[in-house]
């Protein structure tokens, strides 16, 4: 037994010293995870702000301009061009100077003063219909409050039903605080993925695996001693990105350490399982790359990191069953914006430890039986 | 061959016969390992799967506990727009504290709330509802908020319509959703899918490939060979760029037949486009793979510069508009922000000449530049 952990301590020093050698690989090891949070902390949002939008107010009234000046005010749109006629909509949208057009037709103050409903156009590149729905709502939610004031202004009764609204764990709903986690979780699996993937693959191509195979080490030892410096370097890299996020952006951490990192290693274990099993498999490290790059692809997409898995059809989301990644984005998500515990993610928890529980021992067992 | 029988062979034929063999050589090396071909082929279909009925952000049927302390006709008339919007699955419950553990539990996504006072206080013109959403899906959360005011709105408008009238006016929006009528990501995604497929063969694979040559020393033995640096590089791009077409040509197939995405503009510039900018991620892997000389480097750097940044920097998914100038300004060095303003504008919008030009313009200097540099650091010589 104390023989056995002797040599896997010296295999994983042995590992640690072949991945970190090279300054070039340390630098891209933890350079990019911390430039990518960055990056991608203000990159990927939902959330609009200084949305380029122009008017064609043929009404010139009061209420015309007052409805402007609620748009105006409100710090989320940008004015960038003043229509006269309405052929000019459409090149103003066409080449992307605006996302919206507010078309405000004559007789629109009239309409409103007698009581009627008054229609704006709202005008709006659905190239991006994702945003442009956001925008949209944004609007609605101008315009609702315009007609609050007026309506109290002009006699009438105020709405006499209104929605009050609050969001749980993340009160201004930004995009970035569910990104950010997620990030903790799929940045570090990117490159964990890859390194572990390359690690055996390596060998076998530079035929120092049958070597290794030779020695008194076990395949399981093998197995162990290769995958712990992989854990130990993801676990490093979502440490980095998680300081990103509470040091930078400052999103509060509402629930355990404790609790984040346990399930942070048991996703890391299920994902370096993978990777071991795809490198065992592999002949060379090309192959071993491109299998990993072909299964990574799906994770990231299926795993809820850019879209909602509730969005997906059923038979999608039987597939995201399998995908490490998703159930890591939701623990993380709910350990840091919900402050849950263990009892709440144990249905993540059991998943990952199947995965590993299958992958790993795969994996040893590739080593002998798959002898390139 | 019929090259005359005793001429002495000219420069420009014995390139091209040093050309042919290169081709047909890399050619061969790509179609024998079944990896290349899993990446060319197998994953764009893959993707195309995913994306065409895997990912959406057109959410319907999401799951809100209903919660009534009021029970009273007015309060069911209220709350049944809810009921009948495609948008929400409504459950009821009893009380606000199993509606609380389901939110916990992940099991709606959030609660609608009416107090016992409801409809007295509905009368007296001064009711309100309450929305519980779950934040932790910003996004969804703010889209729910979205569905919900609209039914409230709906049930105000009728309400006003058949009682009460409201003596003062209201302002209605109506809206016109330009170049996506039926409000379809679909529509949004498969175009920037190409994007990604066109990073993936062009900068990864190549990046991977040549990076291996480096490393094993390969390309030193071709060296030695009479073939100049510029014909190494020509016989390298010719069967990726030619991967790479076959990857659009699956794309365009699929945008068409399985997703019915309307192609507006020229199906000409498309194919045109997408070949300059074939040529720049082709151009991207080589330069990657000739500064760092190492797979694992190269495919890391790859992943970096190419995929992860043709995905979240694009404007693909999450608008430009609204980033930091900083951010910004690296995702305007970007040729992939470029190729899927194009590409989104030529499937949805038509040819919009201004924005075509210029597009086509910037992805054309990016690909000589980067063409340039790769001929530059892949040089005869060892180190």
């Amino acid at each position: 037994m104390r023989d056995s952990l002797h040599r896997i301590l010296i295999l994983c020093r042995k590992e640690l010293l072949a991945i970190l050698k090279d300054p070039r690989s340390r630098i891209v090891l933890f350079v990019p995870a911390i430039l990518q949070s960055l990056i991608f902390g203000y990159a990927a949002t939902y959330d609009l702000n200084m949305v380029p939008y122009a008017v064609l107010d043929q009404d010139h009234s009061a209420a015309s301009r007052d409805l402007i000046a609620q748009i105006e005010g409100s710090g989320i749109f940008r004015r960038v061009a003043q229509l006269q006629a309405p052929p000019q909509i459409a090149p103003t949208i066409n080449r992307k100077q605006a996302l919206l057009v507010l078309h405000i037709g004559q007789g629109f103050e009239r309409a409103l003063a007698a009581g009627d409903s008054a229609p704006v156009q709202l005008v709006l590149d659905g190239r991006n219909s994702n945003t442009a729905a956001t925008a949209s709502g944004y609007i609605s939610t101008i315009v609702e409050s315009f007609n609050a004031r007026w309506q109290r202004e002009h006699g009438g009764s105020a709405a006499p039903l209104h929605l009050e609204m609050r969001a749980w764990y993340n009160p201004n709903l930004e995009t970035r605080w569910n990104m950010i986690p997620s990030l903790i979780a799929a940045l570090s699996m990117l490159q964990t993925l890859m390194l572990t993937a390359l690690s055996v693959a390596r060998e076998r191509e530079q035929g120092t695996f049958d070597q290794l195979l030779v020695t008194p080490l076990r395949p399981r030892e093998i197995m162990v001693g290769k995958a712990v410096p992989s854990i130990c370097i993801g676990l490093v890299q979502s440490s980095a990105i998680l300081l990103v996020s509470l040091l930078w952006f400052r999103i509060p951490f509402a629930g355990s350490f404790l609790t984040l990192y346990a399930s942070l290693l048991m996703f890391t274990t299920a994902s370096v399982g993978i990777g071991l099993a795809i490198s065992a498999f592999s002949a060379t490290m090309q192959q071993a790359m491109l299998y990993t790059f072909v299964l990574l692809m799906p994770m990231m997409l299926l795993s809820g990191l850019t879209s909602p898995i509730g969005n997906m059809p059923e038979v999608m989301q039987y597939l995201t069953l399998v995908n490490p990644l998703r159930y890591a984005i939701e623990m993380v998500q709910r350990i840091y914006l919900e402050g849950v515990g263990f009892a709440w993610i144990v249905n993540d928890l059991w998943p990952l430890g199947l995965i590993a529980a299958v992958t790993l021992p795969t994996a040893a067992w590739l080593f002998r039986h798959r002898l390139a | 061959m019929s090259t005359g029988p005793d001429v002495v062979v000219s420069g420009s034929t014995a390139t091209r016969q040093r050309l042919r063999a290169l081709i047909r050589k890399e050619a061969r090396q790509l179609l024998r390992d079944q990896s290349n071909v899993l990446v060319g082929i197998a994953l764009p279909v893959i993707l195309i799967l995913i994306f065409g009925y895997g990912l959406s952000f057109d959410v319907k049927n999401m799951p809100v506990a209903v919660v009534m302390e009021d029970a009273s006709p007015t309060a069911q008339d209220v709350v049944s727009g809810f009921y009948l919007s495609p948008y929400f699955t409504p459950i009821p419950l009893a009380s606000l504290h199993d509606a609380e553990q389901l939110m916990l539990a992940r099991k709606v996504d959030g609660i609608l709330y009416l107090r016992s006072d409801f409809s007295r206080r509905l009368a007296g013109g001064n009711a309100t509802i309450q929305l519980l959403v779950n934040g932790v899906d910003a996004n969804r959360g703010r889209i729910m908020q979205g569905y919900a005011r609209g039914a409230i709105a709906q049930w105000a408008a009728k309400h006003a319509s058949t009682g009460t009238a409201n003596p003062a006016g209201a302002v209605t929006i109506e809206q016109r959703l330009w170049f996506n009528e039926a409000n379809n990501s679909t529509h949004f995604l498969v175009p920037g899918l190409i994007v990604l497929i066109m990073t993936l063969i062009g900068a990864l694979l190549t990046a991977l490939v040549m990076a291996r040559e480096w490393e094993r020393g390969t390309l030193e033995a071709l060296f030695v060979t009479p073939v100049r640096a510029t014909e190494i590089l020509i016989g390298k791009i010719v069967p990726y760029f030619g991967l790479g077409l076959i990857g659009l040509m699956l794309c365009l197939l699929a945008a068409k037949l399985l997703f019915a995405v309307p192609v507006r503009g020229s199906l000409l510039l498309i194919l045109l486009a997408s070949m300059m900018y074939l040529l720049v991620s082709l151009a991207i892997g080589l330069l990657i793979s000739a500064a760092v000389k190492n797979q694992f480097l190269a495919s890391q750097i790859a992943l970096i510069t190419g995929f992860l940044p043709a995905l979240m920097l694009s404007g693909f998914i999450f608008d430009l508009r609204s980033l930091p100038l900083a951010v910004r300004t690296i995702s305007h060095v970007m040729p992939a922000t470029y190729y899927v303003e194009l590409l989104q504008t030529l499937f949805l919008a038509g040819n919009v000449w201004p924005l075509i030009v210029r597009d086509c313009a910037v992805l054309a200097f990016f690909a000589v530049v980067l063409l340039a540099l790769a001929r530059i650091n892949t040089r005869k010589e060892l180190d």
